[in-house]
């Protein structure tokens, strides 16, 4: 009884050392969270107001949307709406040949990961360089973000200068030391930044009443993406949109403490309109679904999230999995809710990959059911088709024991006949429980007879 | 206050000494205890299997047999997390039986409010906090939340004579058994227990206690497996112990 993600987590779990320094890490970064959240007095009343904040915007986002559209226009930008992955590909792709750009720099956006933007331009001979070290790491490599805050955690500084010798990046050879590898990275960076024709940034927030994009990021890479070339175009999810700046002061304080464990980002970045010698700044706002989860009554709130990540880094199964046994490319609690929204039949192999340890849910600064969420998606798995015919057969299995006292009692009063069976044949592969258990033993009678005993003696 | 005895089905089949240590520290206590018949399970396996619709005719019958009572205690966290939480969706009411329902732990701590000397227990305990103990029931501070600190578990353990109560690292993180997850996701659910079980070695402690069986029964099945020295005992059998 297997699933796509149980499948892949063994092999991950197959180099303990790696495993365990995996598990290690982020689970230092849980504590670096923690120590953040314990440190602010009022942290669990802005979870309550952030939740609040992100459960009205998002049940009135017709509204904030217009307000968000009509101030942004005002400002001088240029708003774009698409509906999904494709009609978003192509809008960026228009703009781009509008202005015959040939390169475009990026900072961080997993909605253009989302959308399989990258590889979209690039089949139309357009440059796209990502400017997130972390981001630019994997993008060289080839790889997918194994996090969504982190993408490129799963490598080490060794990795990360083998990979820069063979890109002509770095030029001393097994000089891995981090801060040299940082160095080199920003000097590649900056000849990129100065010689893009766009920038592309994605955005954390949007702010409604003001038409503002603002970004969060560590590196200053938006700020860069955004300085040097002259067309900027941000990306947005639907959900992104909050009412205002007080609103944006309680994420704000949430965002970072919640993610890496930091008071705030480097850099706040807020983007109104486009530097005076520049081409007016074009803003993508994104549905790709969305519209459609939010009336999903079970499943809208995970639209609250303002991904931090906080649910990955508690979450003990991703902790020992890590991010690649995943089939969407958000891993953990979130993606395994995101995931299931996009196409249940396409992943469903990940809902498997919780405990109900419900750890999530009580990080979750904007507070998103993310477990009971998953419960809930493995109550719909039936109806997708996806149900793992064994464990519905042991359901059923157990269903008619329990609803027959007669059965029950029977079977309970010889269980402990089970006790005489050789470990040979416990452990032979069939009983999965044997693979990292020994079997319990069963006592001579269960409760119910003792009670019964008990007040025959009574009597 | 008349109070219903809720054995859950593996508890009942597999540790009928934790029924019976509950039994009897509630009768020693001068409560008047009543052990239903024809009790099985409460549907919480095949509910977070994914088929919750087989949970209600368990419900129903659970509703049927304790009605009436003042209290339904039990010794098993997440089974009573299930009921007092899903029962009224389930069954479409209020389903007062289900709300009546606590853990053995909560009800000592909150509704008896035991204040006197309990069993003997001279020995080293290192305390595992089930999940649905400590995110559904409230027996302790989550160490995700900004608030107040504080553990019913060790507050009931300090009325046991002899007794040293230490806790791990990561004194609340899950130690992956997760019921169908245990088959299902067989390695990481291994692997959660081998850390675990680690971490309550680390402590020194002798005996691992807990408020659930299932917790204990994962953990046990792997430190056997793995040959680790460590004893696991229910939070009520140390409560009873000598009584």
């Amino acid at each position: 009884m297997s699933t796509q993600h149980s499948k892949a987590a063994k092999q991950f779990l197959k180099n303990q050392n790696y495993a365990h320094w995996h598990d290690a890490t982020f689970w230092a970064v849980r504590t670096k969270r923690d120590n953040m959240a314990y440190g602010l007095d009022e942290w669990e009343q802005l979870r309550e107001k952030a939740s609040q904040i992100k459960r009205h915007t998002i049940t009135h986002l017709d509204e904030y949307l217009e307000q968000f559209a009509t101030a942004a226009e005002k400002n001088g930008a240029e708003v774009h709406w698409a509906k999904d992955a494709e009609e978003f590909n192509e809008i960026v792709y228009d703009i781009l040949e509008s202005h015959n750009v040939k390169k475009m720099v990026k900072s961080k956006s997993m909605l253009t990961e989302e959308c399989g933007m990258n590889p979209y331009l690039e089949e139309r001979g357009i440059e796209v360089v990502e400017t997130d070290l972390g981001e630019r790491i994997i993008q060289l490599k080839g790889q997918a973000p194994s996090h969504i805050v982190m993408p490129a955690i799963h490598l080490n500084h060794d990795d990360v200068g083998e990979l820069f010798e063979e890109k002509g990046i770095s030029n001393e050879k097994g000089n891995h030391d981090p801060t040299f590898l940082t160095y080199r990275a920003r000097l590649s960076l900056r000849n990129e930044f100065l010689t893009a024709d766009a920038g592309m940034t994605g955005g954390n927030f949007g702010i409604a009443e003001t038409g503002d994009i603002v970004v969060c990021t560590n590196e200053g890479n938006a700020d860069m993406s955004t300085s040097c070339p002259k067309l900027h175009i941000a990306a947005i999810g639907l959900e992104k949109i909050i009412p205002n700046y007080e609103c944006l002061a309680v994420f704000q304080r949430m965002l970072c403490r919640a993610g890496t464990g930091q008071p705030t980002t480097t850099y706040t970045s807020h983007f109104r309109k486009a530097r005076p010698t520049a081409h007016h700044m074009h803003i993508i706002l994104v549905d790709n679904g969305r519209s459609e989860w939010i009336a999903a009554p079970e499943h809208w709130e995970s639209l609250k999230c303002i991904r931090c990540g906080s649910c990955m880094n508690t979450c003990p199964v991703y902790r020992r999995s890590g991010g690649y046994s995943y089939s969407y490319f958000i891993p953990g609690p979130i993606g395994i809710n995101l995931g299931m929204l996009r196409d249940p039949q396409k992943h469903s192999g990940n809902v498997s990959a919780c405990t109900l340890c419900l750890s999530c849910q009580t990080v979750c600064p904007v507070k998103i059911n993310l477990g009971d969420q998953i419960y809930q998606w493995r109550q719909q798995l039936d109806d997708f088709g996806t149900a793992n015919p064994q464990k519905k057969l042991m359901c059923r299995g157990m269903s008619t024991l329990y609803n027959s006292p007669g059965l029950y009692n029977f079977g309970t009063g010889l269980a402990h006949w089970a006790n005489f069976i050789p470990s040979s044949i416990m452990n032979c592969g069939l009983n999965p429980w044997a693979e990292g258990h020994e079997m319990m033993k069963f006592p001579k009678k269960p409760f119910h007879e003792m009670m019964k005993e008990m007040e025959k003696l009574r009597d | 206050m008349k109070i219903g005895l809720f054995i859950p089905c593996y508890v009942d089949a597999v540790y009928p000494e934790v029924g019976m240590a509950t039994y009897k520290l509630l009768k020693h206590l001068g409560l008047d205890v009543v052990y239903p018949e024809k009790q099985t399970c409460c549907g919480q396996p095949m509910a977070n299997a994914g088929f919750e619709q087989q949970a209600i005719p368990l419900a129903e019958n659970f509703d049927d047999k304790f009605n009436g009572f003042d209290y339904v205690v039990s010794p098993s966290v997440s089974c009573t997390a299930f009921i007092r939480l899903n029962y009224p969706r389930l069954l479409n009411h209020d389903c007062e039986t289900a709300k009546r329902c606590m853990d053995v732990v909560e009800f000592l701590h909150d509704v008896v409010k035991t204040d006197c000397r309990l069993g003997t227990f001279p020995h080293k305990v290192s305390l595992h906090n089930s999940c649905h103990g400590v995110r559904e029931l409230g027996l302790s501070s989550p160490s995700e939340q900004h608030v107040e600190k504080f553990n019913k578990i060790k507050d009931l353990l300090e009325f046991v004579d002899g007794i040293e109560v230490v806790e791990p690292e990561r004194p609340d993180e899950c130690c992956g058994f997760g019921g169908m997850f245990s088959i299902e996701e067989t390695a990481v659910s291994a692997q959660m227990g081998r850390d675990k079980v680690e971490r309550h070695m680390q402590t020194g402690a002798e005996y691992v206690t807990g408020p659930d069986c299932s917790c204990l029964m994962h953990m046990a099945g792997i430190a056997r497996k793995q040959k680790m020295n460590i004893q696991f005992k229910h939070v009520v059998e140390i409560l009873a112990a000598g009584l």
